[in-house]
């Protein structure tokens, strides 16, 4: 039987002014109609790259240099532009990640839709919009006959993506090529897409490729997996195999990096096949060091205490009060963190936990309740008064490594900010000093100080965020979803290098995110968030076995269910 | 719509009120508005009583007051230099001012775009190339230059079009057109291409921008993707992208038109408002200053709140919201 | 992650995507030659100037009118032949160079400080502050540039005593333009800021604790630098173009001590009765100046929009 989808020998090239980048090495894979292959990789693995090459978008200046694409037999190498063109839309489709950008945003949706309609199949006309309406709702959008007639802006990110597979299957293709296509949305509307995919792809026998870094989305939906590490294929097998039993050291590292949902190990495994996470750094015994005298108040009492804390946002303003539309982003929120724990606060996002965290570090003003920070009501401090060892005490580590670092500054004066506006030690060498023991500490070594942030990459990013909030010697530390723009693997490393902080340190943790697996592994107690109010707080073993809200179950059967995965 | 429409309005009533200010107190404070109209051989009487006439005793506000009264019904009063009505003068004037601009905008604004969106498409072909670079000569050229150069090829050397002024005009009541003749072609060519030169190629330049930005989006991507045809992803995907934006760019192009047309009506002596302003800074004629900057902040005023409402027009995410 | 040693700042300077994509491109490179000549003759024209056009002593009336060198009843001391006044053509537009290049820098300077120090400002601190900046911004940007800079400059001399508008007149010039260009600085300066202050690095400053104005001297400044120094090219040709254009039409530098841009109005009077040098050259200059200016400025932007890399 003949494959749908041949790849033999594959080398796909970038020339550069530092030489030719191989994006992808000698890659192999095939995929049936009716199956759905995984490719998956973390980034810079080269998987969007073998996407493209197969329908002939790779970017200037990315050229195949050698293998075969055998499409139903046909090579798809011999053809010129014009046939590609011919076969992209109708007999091969293509999903990208950000379905905000992918539709034209002056253009109705009936137009794009039937635009791709009457270029891929004979279709005209009124018999056109028919069969554009019979689109939509093959995609699960209600309405479909009224929603010809709107524009992207007006659809939420879920119905977008929607219309964007409509689209991608409005030439009735063979093979649809998915690349990313629920990385940008909600965990819940996640599944919902997935579940599409894998239903038109039973029901139109079509042969899907799945690009992804999520191994969740794999567990979910994807038939054979295929394993991609610096361009090249280094495992394939069916999605039990890979999951459950995984032969090639990367694919080994990789699934162990993934935070498991069913009981909370100490640490994760060792992910050392990725070169340059082997710590080869001198860590210094940080609990004798400067850094580790944090200030030994005599203090009992809770780390931290939120009382009843409202926000609201304009959304909309006007001249008058009444009409003003606000919108309520935290509602009567309260829940307490004792010092020396990890608390987690999960939502989706517009759930507020985002505001919540950034109100505790004082970022926002609440328009009513209360925030102690150890005890001291940190709204109610003046700016002169002990307001600056307050504001030592708390520190906070965010989501996006790229804009989370000011790029015009090296990392040592990064670092050292905090200790030279609290003019921490007495000279400049002393700083220096720390700074660099600081750098080492965390895993990137002390000859980082003069580099700029550019020359990281994104987990290193991360860590020098966690320096500088090391630095001012806090005793709270706020986690923004520290790891939620980092690869599984590195994520791994960091959330390790977190957990070993917080044991040398006796930091207390107030851990933000969406990912409940990640969670699990981070947090003593646990409290859920949704549009703005609580609706659950309670220690993390019993939330993770029998929560009490149903939202709370509602998350939990979102989760991937990664059964497959041997403990 | 509603609030949007007001509050465009509102930011426009806005400046009318500021340039108003200023242009009182350019009347007020720039020289001695009673020497400027009597000259020096006056007794002291005679300014006196028309200091009292000019009611240039009373209250800063009343004054203010008075002006803006007469602003409204467009009066400025007399030039100092001319002794004759300021709205007479621009009145006179306006006609020919606005057909240069009209000729000047239609081709900047047609070759402009043409060339910006065919360079935009075929980044790189030679034609493309040269037409890019000959821009970047365009925008380097300083408006006065073009006309000198212009007057000295085609007037003097090839005495082929009038090196000044303005001819065949036929009167239409009170505006006064030289479009409907020849000889009026013949004396409009050399300044209306002069001012439409250095537009034209910011025009240009500026579409083309725009048009390379679009290319490069997701949308686009995702059209190729499709396998639609580049004719159809040019002219109907990337073009109305890339054209909402230039709305703006025609507000701004009239706007720095209306300005350069001062240059050019010098260089030509071109009988329009801008030769009257430039004649009227030289004397320090501050009716006629104040007049025309209450002109061309109202004409531009205009022009904005066109552009705004345009852009609202056209764009569907600002009309649906959403 | 990168395994070389961390780059000297000579290796930072000359090692990068920058220097790479200027160093390939003839275009960019016989750009900067010529313009680097150019620039380089007009500032040091004191030094290399056969005459001192400025200077009173050394214009001869006798000596005017003459056509260049290479043309009949030419001079060879005078390469390219005198102005209506007897100063040597040459000198006159370096020295006249040397004035446009100076007072449209200057300009462009006033109008950068003044502009991103209130974008900036704008940007960051928000309110009625951001409201009140931008709409002053907004409502001087509904009169077009070079209007503006007539109409200050004319109500500038008119506000001067009569024996120091000369002396002053290269002065108003500059407060003028200058003034005409902060909005659009203050707009790129409050846009850029509105994009930085969002980011997380300004976040995790704000929880240090760092006051406002350090915030915006330390963090946001530098990151604003990129839009600013794109607008500030485009603009420094166009006030280039602007002072000549004043000049021209005798509201800018007086003929004492001309800039080019007097010079081509001076030559204008005399194109037609056949001295076509005190004109032509005069102009040369000014458009290859501006020229160079706009070629470099072009290759400057493109090499600093991260996304056409």
């Amino acid at each position: 039987m003949r494959n749908l989808l041949d790849i033999n020998g594959l080398n796909i090239e970038f020339p550069t002014r530092r030489g030719t980048i191989r994006a992808a090495s000698n890659v192999s894979l095939h995929v049936n109609a009716g199956e759905v292959l995984g490719l998956v990789g973390e980034s810079g693995a080269g998987k969007s790259t073998v996407g493209n090459a197969i329908i002939d978008l790779l970017e200037k200046p990315g050229r195949i240099s050698a293998g075969s694409i055998k499409f139903n037999g046909e090579e798809l190498r011999d053809k010129d532009a014009d046939q590609m063109r011919r076969i992209r839309g109708d007999r091969i489709g293509m999903i990208f990640q950000d379905p905000q950008t992918s539709l034209n945003p002056l253009m109705t949706i009936g137009a794009q839709l039937v635009e791709t309609i009457e270029k891929s199949t004979e279709i005209r006309g009124r018999k056109a919009e028919q069969h554009a309406v019979e689109l939509l709702e093959q995609v699960g959008i209600t309405e479909s006959v009224a929603r010809l007639k709107s524009y992207p802006h007006q659809f939420s990110g879920g119905m977008r993506q929607r219309v964007v597979i409509a689209l991608a299957l409005a030439g009735d293709p063979d093979l649809v090529i998915a690349d990313e296509p629920t990385t940008a949305l909600d965990v819940s509307i996640q599944a919902q897409i997935l579940d599409l995919i894998k239903k038109l792809c039973k029901e139109r026998n079509l042969g899907v490729i799945i690009v992804t870094h999520d191994i969740g989305v794999i567990a979910n939906i994807a038939d054979r997996v295929a394993v991609m590490y610096r361009g090249e294929i280094v495992e394939t097998g069916d999605v039990a195999q890979i999951l459950g039993a995984p032969k090639h050291k990367y694919t080994r590292s990789l699934i162990a990096a993934v935070p498991r949902a069913d009981t909370k190990l100490e640490r994760f495994t060792s992910v050392d096949y990725i070169e340059g996470t082997t710590n080869n750094f001198k860590r210094i015994d940080i609990q004798n060091h400067w850094l580790g005298e944090t200030k030994k108040q005599d203090y009992d009492g809770l780390a931290l205490e939120v009382k009843n804390l409202d926000l609201s946002f304009v959304l909309q303003n006007a001249v008058f009060k009444r009409n003003r539309r606000m919108l309520k982003a935290v509602n009567n929120v309260s829940f307490s963190v004792k010092q020396g724990e990890t608390f987690g606060l999960v939502g989706e996002s517009g759930s507020g936990k985002s505001t919540v965290a950034r109100l505790i570090a004082g970022l926002y003003q609440p328009d009513s309740g209360a925030i102690e920070v150890f005890g001291a009501n940190i709204n109610t401090i003046k700016k002169s008064q002990g307001n600056l060892s307050a504001r030592q005490a708390l520190q906070m580590i965010f989501q996006d490594p790229f804009s989370s670092l000011n790029a015009r500054m090296r990392v040592l004066d990064i670092v050292a900010e905090p200790i030279r506006f609290y003019k921490l030690t007495n000279s400049e060498s002393e700083t220096r000093r720390i700074v660099q023991d600081l750098l080492d500490h965390v895993g990137l070594g002390a000859a980082a100080e003069l580099r700029y942030p550019h020359e990281f990459s994104g987990g290193q990013r991360q860590r020098i965020s966690i320096a500088r909030a090391l630095a001012s010697r806090p005793r709270l530390l706020v986690c923004d979803e520290p790891t939620s723009a980092l690869d599984v693997s590195v994520q791994a490393t960091i959330l390790n290098l977190l957990k070993d902080l917080q044991q040398e340190l006796g930091l207390t943790m107030l851990f933000i995110s969406h990912d409940l697996p990640v969670i699990r592994q981070m947090c003593d107690s646990i409290a859920v968030m949704r549009h703005g109010e609580i609706c659950e707080v309670s220690d993390a073993d019993a939330f993770f076995n029998s929560p009490t809200h149903p939202y709370s179950k509602h998350l939990l059967d979102l989760m991937p269910r990664m059964d497959l995965i041997k403990p | 719509m509603l609030s949007f429409i007001l509050k465009r309005l509102a930011q426009s009533l806005l400046v009318m009120a500021i340039v108003s200010a200023v242009s009182f107190s350019l009347f007020n404070f720039v020289g001695d508005p009673v020497n400027n109209m009597v000259g020096q051989d006056a007794t002291r009487e005679q300014r006196v009583e028309i200091r009292q006439q000019l009611g240039l005793d009373d209250p800063i506000l009343t004054q203010y007051t008075r002006f803006v009264g007469n602003m409204l019904q467009s009066d400025f009063g007399l030039s100092y230099r001319i002794k004759r009505p300021v709205d007479d003068l621009i009145l006179e004037r306006l006609p020919a001012t606005l057909e240069l601009v009209f000729v000047s905008a239609i081709i900047s604004l047609f070759l402009g775009i043409t060339l910006g969106i065919y360079t935009g498409i075929r980044r790189n072909s030679w034609s493309s190339r040269i037409i890019l670079s000959s821009s970047l000569a365009g925008v380097s050229l300083p408006t006065f230059v073009i006309g000198i150069a212009l007057i000295y090829l085609f007037a003097v050397h090839l005495r082929w079009l009038p090196s000044s002024g303005r001819a065949g005009t036929v009167d239409f009541g009170w505006w006064k057109t030289s479009l409907l003749t020849v000889d009026g072609w013949r004396s409009i060519v050399l300044p209306a291409v002069t001012l439409s030169l250095f537009q034209l190629t910011l025009i240009l330049r500026l579409v083309r921008a725009e048009m390379l930005e679009v290319m490069r989006t997701d949308f686009i991507k995702f059209a190729r993707a499709r396998g639609l045809t580049e004719r159809a992803i040019n002219f109907r995907h990337a073009l109305r992208n890339t054209l909402v934006p230039v709305i703006t760019i025609i507000g701004l192009n009239i706007g720095g038109l209306i300005a350069f047309s001062v240059v050019t009506e010098t260089v030509f002596q071109w009988p329009g408002t801008g030769l009257m302003f430039i004649q009227a800074v030289d004397f320090v004629d501050v009716p006629i200053m104040a007049a025309y900057l209450v002109l061309v902040a109202l004409l531009f005023v205009i022009i904005n709140l066109i552009v705004d409402i345009l852009y609202f027009v056209v764009d569907p995410r600002i009309r649906l919201g959403g | 992650m990168s395994k070389h040693s961390p780059k000297t700042r000579w290796e930072r300077l000359t090692d990068n995507d920058i220097m790479w994509s200027f160093l390939s491109s003839p275009g960019a490179i016989s750009a900067a030659v010529v313009s680097s000549i150019i620039i380089l003759a007009c500032l040091f024209a004191p030094l290399i100037a056969p005459f001192d056009p400025f200077d009173p002593a050394q214009i001869s009336l006798w000596d005017g009118k003459l056509p260049p060198s290479w043309a009949e009843g030419g001079q060879s001391q005078y390469v390219l032949g005198t102005d209506n006044q007897g100063r040597d053509m040459l000198s006159t537009i370096l020295y006249g160079g040397r004035l446009s290049i100076l007072v449209g820098l200057a300009a462009i300077c006033l109008g950068m400080v003044m502009g991103v120090t209130l974008g900036v400002i704008a940007g960051y601190v928000g309110g009625a502050t951001e409201a009140v900046i931008m709409r002053l911004a907004d409502v001087q940007l509904t009169i077009p540039g070079i209007l503006l800079a007539i109409l200050i400059n004319g109500v500038g001399r008119a506000a001067l005593p009569l024996e120091l508008r000369e002396e002053f007149a290269i002065y108003v010039v500059i407060i003028a333009i200058g003034l005409t260009d902060w909005p659009q600085f203050a707009r790129v300066a409050r846009g850029a800021t509105l994009v930085e202050a969002n980011k997380e690095y300004v976040q995790a400053a704000r929880i240090i604790g760092l006051p406002s104005w350090l915030i915006m001297l330390r963090h946001i400044l530098p990151n604003t630098m990129r839009p600013i120094l794109v607008i500030a090219t485009i603009g420094l040709a166009l006030a280039i173009i602007a002072e000549a254009t004043l000049s021209f039409l005798g509201q800018g530098i007086p003929p004492t001590t001309p800039s080019l841009g007097t010079l081509i109005r001076v030559g204008n009077e005399y194109l037609f009765s056949g001295l076509w040098w005190i004109t032509l050259f005069p102009a040369v200059a000014l458009i290859v100046l501006v020229f160079s200016v706009n070629l470099l400025g072009d290759w400057l932007r493109d090499a600093l929009n991260p996304k056409l890399r």
